[in-house]
């Protein structure tokens, strides 16, 4: 518990570690040559044309939450291997990888303060097998959705993910089911939950609770979609539009209801949950 | 009903069927009794037959859920269920024929039946789009649900899809957020919810008609989070391999069972469906109506806490020294 209570530090890049010691990176999205330091000051956020760079989990814990105040839960669930999977690689080994790593599980879950509101968080990791939902997932979301539910306090859900964690086999498709059933139970007894769609959401987590929100905020640039693009292409055998599939695209298709900036993604994410109810900044 | 078209494993089997057909219309051109060698031949046949469907390998079984002569939703509405009114569109954009839905009869009682639904030619199959429906399809589909909830009828659905349709259109009107929403309403829809996997159960595609009381898999149906091909183009770099990729992904309904999702299979006719669709409809009605009866005996209540226990062990996880994994009871590792 309580393993987040630190300094504040800056926000950690998902890509930073790749490259510790450059004092400049290129951004992907106009090129230029950014100073590092400008850019973590800038949460990862390119100063000239506004493009995002991934960041982890734990910095968009603390992007969000309160001076760092997170009860991290159920820290201790792990991938279990029913199917005994194996392919190129076995799936048991794919886990310890990862794990060694550091990492336990593609979603952290928690409950914390933000802007003086307690809300329960839960955040996705696409460092883990790239942020694929296995039975880990599946229930850590719906511990985190109970929690909300059983002390009446708004749900965020950070989303980042490639789909299902297809070395579950049918466990992982019925996650989509598991999560979207404990969404109802919230959505019934009327609390708020705000989804935020990062860079990349796409697959079974967009097909349950990602697109289950109130409210859905999107990070710029960020793609979002059911199926990934490959598989469209692949299809249809056309080229896809540009912007397709891009935050921007669905909020002109009604799929979003903001497109948000991530320096400002705490203030707005606060002001909505504070226009849902405000009952909830009492809760402590 | 035409001939098959034969699978590559069911050789053997078509050339007995051949020598049957030849021997058929020498007897009858020349008026010889082959009574006795035609007996020795069929029973042959059906040794055959049922050894071969016994022992299916994994990409098999799904070679025969995809099998082009194997009865589709519409094949069973007309011979298990009586005063069949289809119902179509989602009140707001199109109707999806890849989906068809409706009130039927099942005995004596009304039932909303969904179900996926392939077209048996190319004609039908660009109007059905092969079974694989847009967002207005699913949409469709819980607008036909929330009816039945209304009316107080159980919703029977089956599923038969490769997977909800990966397109420009689909993703302009919210594929993922019509699957979302028909997860999270059939999770709490407070009428019987039975599905059954009568071919392809094709990923999110399939469980957006498949959060249901019971889950019921017609024997040489395949139920999976990715089909074999996309799933071997993944993991292993190349479709080639979806023979190991079917086996892993344990998709067969024997799996499905084992693993503790799937409640029951319903046998197929010797061959499988596609060899007798009247007698599979038969064995599918009769399980349809046993587990119907046993829903409707729960009272609403004791059916939503059931359904919303059964999704919530939905998995397999370690957690601290215990692990669990739906199906079995938990055990210390
Ligand atoms: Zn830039």
């Amino acid at each position: 518990m309580a393993w987040f209570r630190k300094e504040k530090k800056p926000l950690r890049s998902a890509e930073r570690r790749d490259v510790p010691t450059d004092v400049f990176v290129k951004c992907e999205g106009c090129g230029e040559a950014i100073y590092r330091e400008k850019l973590t000051h800038n949460l990862e956020v390119c100063p000239d044309c506004g493009f995002h760079f991934r960041i982890d989990a734990e910095a968009y814990v603390e992007l969000l939450i309160d001076d760092g105040n997170f009860n991290e839960l159920d820290m201790h669930l792990r991938a279990a291997d029913p199917l005994r999977f194996t392919d190129l690689k076995a799936y048991i080994d794919r886990i310890g990888i990862s794990e060694a790593k550091g990492q336990g599980e593609a979603v952290i879950t928690g409950t914390g303060v933000i802007d003086g509101m307690q809300v329960a968080l839960a955040v996705m990791d696409f460092r883990f097998i790239a942020g694929s939902m296995g039975s880990v997932v599946g229930e850590k979301i719906s511990r985190c959705g109970r929690v909300a539910l059983e002390r009446r306090i708004p749900l965020v859900i950070v989303n980042a993910s490639g789909g299902a964690r297809m070395q579950e086999g049918i466990y992982s498709l019925m996650q989509m089911a598991k999560t979207s059933a404990v969404l109802a139970d919230l959505h019934e007894a009327g609390i708020p939950y705000v989804s935020i769609l990062t860079d990349p959401t796409t697959g079974g987590v967009t097909a349950s609770y990602a697109m289950l929100g109130d409210v859905h905020l999107a990070e710029p640039g960020a793609l979002i979609g059911f199926a990934g693009p490959r598989v469209i292409e692949e299809t249809i055998k056309q080229e896809l539009p540009d912007g397709f599939q891009r935050s921007e695209f669905l909020l002109r298709h009604g799929m979003v209801d903001r497109v948000v900036d991530r320096r400002e993604l705490k203030a707005e994410l606060a002001i909505v949950l504070r226009h849902m109810g405000n009952a909830w900044e009492n809760h402590s | 009903m035409t001939a098959s078209p034969h699978l590559e494993f069911e050789r053997d089997i078509a050339e007995i069927e051949e020598r049957i057909k030849n021997l058929l219309s020498v007897a009858d051109g020349k008026g010889i009794d082959v009574t006795s060698e035609l007996d020795v031949l069929r029973d042959k046949l059906d040794s055959l037959r049922e050894e071969t469907y016994r022992s299916l390998r994994a990409i098999e079984q799904v070679q025969v859920a995809r099998h082009p002569r194997r009865p589709y939703a519409l094949d069973y509405v007309e011979r298990c269920f009586t005063d069949w009114i289809e119902m179509h569109g989602d009140r707001s954009y199109r109707d999806d024929e890849a989906m068809v839905g409706g009130w039927a009869r099942l005995g004596g009682d009304s039932v909303m039946l969904i179900g996926h639904q392939k077209g048996r030619d190319m004609k039908e199959n660009l109007r059905r789009n092969f079974g694989m429906p847009h967002p207005e399809g699913y949409r469709k589909a819980l607008r036909l649900m929330r009816q039945a909830e209304k009316f107080g009828r159980p919703v029977v659905t089956l599923i038969d899809t490769p997977g909800a349709y990966p397109g420009i259109g689909a993703e302009e009107r919210g594929q993922a957020e019509a699957i979302a929403m028909n997860l999270r309403e059939m999770a709490r829809l407070r009428t019987p919810l039975v599905s059954v996997v009568i071919g392809e159960g094709g990923s999110g595609g399939a469980l957006a008609l498949g959060v249901t009381d019971r889950i019921l898999m017609l024997e040489h149906s395949i139920y999976s989070v990715i089909s074999p091909e996309g799933c071997a183009a993944i993991l292993w770099r190349s479709a080639e391999h979806r023979e190991e990729a079917a086996e892993a992904l344990r998709l067969t309904s024997e799996n499905l069972v084992e693993l503790g999702i799937a409640d029951e299979i319903i046998q197929e006719p010797q061959g499988g469906a596609h060899q007798d669709w009247d007698g599979a409809a038969l064995t599918l009605k009769e399980t349809l109506l046993r587990h119907l009866t046993e829903l409707s005996g729960l009272g609403t209540n004791e059916l939503l806490r059931r359904r919303q226990a059964k999704y919530e062990g939905m998995g397999a996880w370690r957690e601290n020294s215990a692990a669990h994994i739906t199906g079995e009871v938990s055990a210390g590792t």
